[in-house]
Order: C-alpha cells, then structure tokens, then sequence
C-alpha cells in the first residue's frame, strides 16, 4: 500500500520533471481499440490486485496464468490452419502438405454454400462453389477430405455453424468408415450460432430452434463422442467485424453463458457438457491489450462457471481457446508486411496462453494462401515456439504493472458490457434488438475514421506508401472448372444412392426435427445413406423456418 | 440561396452468401454522413433482388461489396439486368477482396470503379458526388 502512495506522488512529480524537458509527441496514445495509454505504469495501477485470487498458479483457480500447469513446457500449442479451397480432392493434397511440414492438427475452411447449407447445384451457389473454401456436399465428400489421414490420431476443426450438426455427422461416419470409433475421434465444430447473428451472418434458422440444435448436439457427445469440442465459442468474427478488444472478449463470453443457461435449461448437467466448450479469440495488432483480454478471459469464466453456474469439475471452469491472427489487420498494399503484422499478432496469442494457433498468409487480403505462403505463416510460428524463447517460462508477462491493469480493466470492461446485456433482457433479445450489430458498426467506423484522419497509421496504406506499387508474388486462383465439376458429382451422387434409405432418414430427421427427440442420430443416418447438405438443411428449414435479418448501418 | 442540388441516391447491398458486412457498413455510413441517400440492402442479395431494388429505388448508384470471391458472377449479371431493364444509366460500383486483373477485366466490362479494402471513405465520397455531376 505504502508502495503504491510512494509511487502516485512520485510519479507526478516525474511526470513535470520529465515533460519540463522533453515533452510528448502528439499521439494520440491508445490502443487498437481506442483506449487511452499513460506513459507509465506503476505499484499504484495495481494495488487491488490480490495474487492469489486474481492470479493464482497456472493450472490453477482462477487460471489467469495458464489453463494447464506445464503449459508450453509440457507441449506447445497445437498449430493448426485453417485451409481449404476447390474440391475435396484439392484440399486433401493441401492438408497432407501442412502435415508433412509439421503442422500438428487440421482446420477445415468450407466454401460459402456448405456454410450456408446449400448444395453446389443450388442456383445461389453459383460462382461461390470452392472459392472460399473447400466445398463439401455428402459423406461421399469427407471421405476425400480426410483421405489418408486417420482420424483416430490427428484432431480436426471444422468452421461450420448453422448446418454443424451436419458436418459433424458426415465427419464421424468418415471416420466409422475408416474403422474408427467415435469415441476416439477428437475434434471441433465451430457450432457457435450466437456470433453468427451478432457478427459473421452466416445463420440459416432462427435463434431458438438453432440453440435447440446446439443442445441436442452436446448432449449426443458427451456420451458419444466424449473426445469431441462441441462448440467453440468465437469472439474471432466479432472483433473482424469491428468490435474493440473489450467487446470481443464481453460479447464472446455472454455467449458463452447463454450455451451453459441453455445446457442447464435442456435438462444437462453442467460438468457434464462445460468441459467440451471451448473458445475461439482474434490476435490484432496491440500486443499487450491482447495479451491482457486473453488472461482476463480465462479469470471470469472460471469465475463465472464456479459462482454463477455451481460448476464442480476443474475442466469445467478452464477457458481453452484457439486464436487466429486478425485477417482485418492485413493490407493489400506490400502484402509481404503482412508476414511481419502475424508474427506480432501470434506471438501475442502465445505470450497469452493459447491452445492453438492460426496464423494468416499474408496473402489471404488478396486471396486464398499459396503453399509458399502458408509455409511462411506455419514457420512463423514454428520460429515463435522453438526459436524465441518465450516458451521457456509460463505467463511471462504476469506481474507487469502495465499488463495486469490491462487485464483487470479489461476485466471491469467486460462486466460493464455484460449488465448492458441483462438490461437488454439477454443475448438473443440484445441480437433481436441490435444491439450488439450496432454496438460493432459504431466501433468499425470510429476505426476508419482514426485511419483517415491518421490517429491510426496502417504502414504502406496511409504512411509510407508506395506510389505505383506493383503485386510481386503469386496468388492462388481457384478453376472455375470446380464448379462444373462439383456440381456433376453432386448430381452423380443422387441418381446413384438408395432413394427408398433417403426417404425413411428423411422421415425420421422430420420426425424428430419437430418433437423433441435429439437430432443427432437422425442426422447420422441422413449421411450413411449420402444425404447432401442442402437436403438435410431443406428438411430442418421446412420445420424451424429461415431467420431474416433486420439491416442496420 | 443556392440552388437546390439533387441529393444522390445510392443502394448499398452484399450480394453472395458470405455475410462479411463491415467494409458495406462502413462507406454505407461514410456515404448518408456525406448528405447522400443510402438504402442499405443488407446481405444475401441475388443480383436480381438488387437490380430490382435499384430500379424501384431509382437510385443514381449501386454499390456492391464482394468478399466471397464470386465476383466474376456476380458484377457481369448484375450489368446484364440493369441493361436488360434498361436501367443502364445506373452507375454500379463495388469494393472488397477482388484481385487486380480481376479489377480491370470487370472495369472494361461495365463496372464503373471498384474499390480494394484499403480505400478511404473520403476517396468513394468523392467518386459517387463525380459520378453524380457526370450524369
């Protein structure tokens, strides 16, 4: 206490001695998310902080430190890009190359229509079948994708949301096909609808038969796939979408909380399915406001698990995230910049205790990542693991003045935003109210017009830009040829399949679709008999209805 | 007192499935703080829904944001309604991640001026009020 009154009145005195002299440039000095930053931190800014309940050891309550004990020294994070283009065949050449350079799990991108739950014949998939990622309509499809690739070793991400519990079904009968027992297959699926509404817009039902099929899907695996991440709750869209640091971290964790109410409500218990909720976080360019959103979202999730929601089990209180660089903090402009930009931004996600890392090509603001290109991005992150040194000891930034009232104003941030929430009358009534689309466009234009106005310097955009630049490297173009392709096979596919099996899995999605058996096992059986996305989708589309969107800017 | 000006009328819309709609947003916005009249379209919109919209809204531009990589459909499908319409004199701009050639095959083909993610607000302002007075 002494310390930090020694310190108040110090300080200011070496403030005017200072500043007597040399005095300040004009700044403006703030974070990426506009926060103001003194020029120096101190005993006093973190007076209130207690070690042992604010910090803790790693592994331990409340986890600000670390989620596991050993962290980095007992493995490093899983690293893992998210990849996908053309067709499966296409992407499962791409993925046996990330292997075979080291990469130590799989993340599949889909392309805009398996997102959406159409199949590459559907007329609104036109010029949008494997453009953005791979394009997968059946089983048939994943058995490519993962062609070789055993799915009892090797644990897969896959980016899909509304129609997850479709690719999760063709996912674990490409696996029964292999030989495989669920309940050895590991995994993610994405499966984090609220955010879809909030900010990445690639929602097919309404909110509330959507979290019936989030329920329905963490109850089938935590007996069935016990192995399996059911949803990854992801504040990565958020901040892509324009949000700050601090509402990233406050909209994703209300998220989180609105799945636990909605397990506790469907009848589960919450150790039971909390374990295998995991999250997803943006790394953006502010280095220690990141690292300060990751450590204070691990400390109020552990809090809230314990004291709002009775969690018992340790697992249940852990915040394990994934991280991806900011795609939205890349230029066009000397793309080659971009590698630099990342290796910040990974190396915040790691001195922030990730689990497992993506980190962007530098080319992926132009296109999709060329081989070079993703080597470079997974090189990246082998050089932060083996080269640095900053694996050596956990959470090294603990105890940082500046760090640790980051954290716990990141931390006071986030409670503020979650009573904005509860006055709102919840998640899905704030999604209905707009209130976080508006929140997220309010903070993405303040962003450009910092840029504009130069209060934000993007290097090679709006300071040291080249006059006539010209692109020097690569990019990978996508065979219009995949279209017509994917299209024929999906065709192929359906003259081809049994249609008396297709009608009775039919039957049977319907049936449970509008009562309230789980849906999981119906969906299963619609892949066994080589049901395509989009028909799978019609059928739950037919008994839950489509959601519109209220458009605000 | 000045002449009243015609206040131009811009239709702002994400066509494609994919729903990134911070970059349609933000010059949505840039464009209304700039005294124009902006119907914002939202996502999801086929270049029918679009060129309908346009008409019935009779507005001067339409702008288009693309990130989904579809932009080769999308841009020539949109031009060949409006011409099919004959609807032509509707300005159609875009912007998002389209790669240069791709810029400049789409410019000689009837898009009037696409835009990549780094633009300033200031230079599209700029460009519709040019567009505007050109016509």
């Amino acid at each position: 206490m002494m310390e930090a009154e020694r310190f108040e009145k110090e300080k200011s005195r070496w403030l005017e001695d200072t500043y007597a002299s040399s005095p300040e440039s004009d700044g403006p000095f703030i974070t990426v998310s506009g926060e103001p930053v003194d020029p120096l931190y101190g005993p006093a800014d973190v007076r209130d902080l207690d070690y042992e309940s604010d910090l803790g050891f790693p592994g331990e309550f409340p986890y600000t430190r670390g989620t596991r004990g050993n962290m980095y020294r007992g493995r490093p994070w899983t690293m893992r890009q998210f990849s996908g283009f053309g067709t499966a065949r296409e992407t499962n050449r791409r993925f046996h190359f990330l292997l075979d350079r080291g990469q130590t799990g799989l993340s599949v991108a889909f392309d805009m229509p398996t997102i959406m739950g159409r199949d590459s014949d559907d007329p609104l998939s036109e010029g949008e079948v494997g453009r953005c990622g791979v394009a997968i309509d059946s089983v048939v499809d994943m058995q490519t994708l993962f062609d070789s690739i055993p799915l009892d070793r090797i644990t897969t991400s896959m980016t899909t949301n509304a129609p997850a519990s479709i690719m999760l079904a063709f996912y674990l009968v490409t696996g029964e096909r292999q030989g495989v027992r669920f309940g050895d297959m590991g995994g993610t699926i994405q499966n984090d609808i609220l955010k879809e509404y909030i900010a990445q817009k690639s929602w097919i039902f309404p909110p509330r038969p959507s979290m019936r099929i989030t329920t329905d899907i963490m109850a089938f695996c935590s007996t069935e796939v016990p192995r399996w991440n059911t949803i990854s709750i992801s504040g990565y869209h958020i901040r892509e979408a324009g949000s700050t640091a601090a509402q990233e971290l406050a909209f994703t964790l209300a998220d989180g909380m609105a799945y636990v109410q909605a397990g506790i409500d469907a009848g589960l218990d919450v150790d039971e399915f909390a374990p295998r909720l995991s999250f997803f976080f943006n790394a953006h360019m502010d280095i220690f406001e990141e690292i300060a959103k990751y450590r204070a979202a691990r400390r109020i999730w552990a809090r809230v698990m314990k004291e709002r929601f009775g969690a018992k089990k340790e697992e249940s209180l852990l915040l394990r995230f994934h991280t991806q660089t900011a795609g939205c903090s890349l230029t066009a402009s000397q793309p080659e910049n971009n590698i630099v930009r990342t290796a910040y931004e990974g190396l915040a996600a790691v001195l922030g205790g990730t689990q497992s890392l993506h980190t962007n090509s530098m080319d992926e603001v132009l296109a999709l990542p060329t081989e070079k290109a993703v080597e470079i991005a997974l090189r990246t992150q082998q050089i932060i693991a083996e080269e640095s040194g900053v694996t050596n000891t956990i959470d090294p930034l603990g105890g940082s003045y500046f760090v640790e009232h980051l954290t716990d104003r990141m931390e006071e941030q986030a409670l503020r935003y979650f009573e904005e929430i509860e006055a709102q009358g919840g998640v899905l009534e704030a999604i209905e109210n707009s209130y976080f689309q508006r929140r997220i466009a309010d903070a993405a234009y303040r962003y450009q017009l910092e840029i504009e106005n130069g209060d934000r310097v993007i290097v090679g955009v709006n300071r040291y830009a080249h006059e006539d630049e010209r692109l020097d490297i690569e990019l990978l173009k996508i065979d219009p040829a995949v279209e017509c392709e994917q299209v024929q096979a999906v065709g192929r596919l359906r003259v081809e399949r049994s249609a008396a099996a297709v009608e009775e899995a039919m039957v049977e999605l319907r049936r449970r679709a509008e009562g309230t058996e789980n849906l999981m096992p119906a969906v299963l059986d619609c892949a066994r008999t080589h049901m395509t996305v989009g028909e799978i989708t019609s059928v739950m589309k037919d008994v839950f209805g489509e959601y519109e969107e209220r458009s605000i800017f | 007192m000045a002449e009243q000006v015609k206040t131009q009328r811009v239709l702002v819309a994400k066509p494609g499935l994919d729903g990134h709609d911070r970059g349609a947003k933000v010059v949505a916005r840039a464009l209304r703080d700039a005294g124009m009249e902006v119907i914002y379209l939202g996502l999801h919109q086929t270049p029918e829904q679009i060129v309908q919209a346009a008409i019935d809204e009779d507005v001067d531009v339409i702008g288009l944001s693309i990130l989904s990589g579809a932009h080769m459909t999308v841009f020539p499908k949109v031009i060949e309604l409006l011409n099919q319409r004959g609807a032509s004199d509707i300005k159609v701009m875009g912007g998002g991640i389209i790669p240069a050639d791709d810029i400049a095959e789409l410019e000689r083909s009837g898009v009037t001026k696409l835009f990549t993610s780094e633009a300033p607000t200031s230079q599209i302002v700029e460009f519709v009020r040019s567009l505007v007075l050109a016509c």
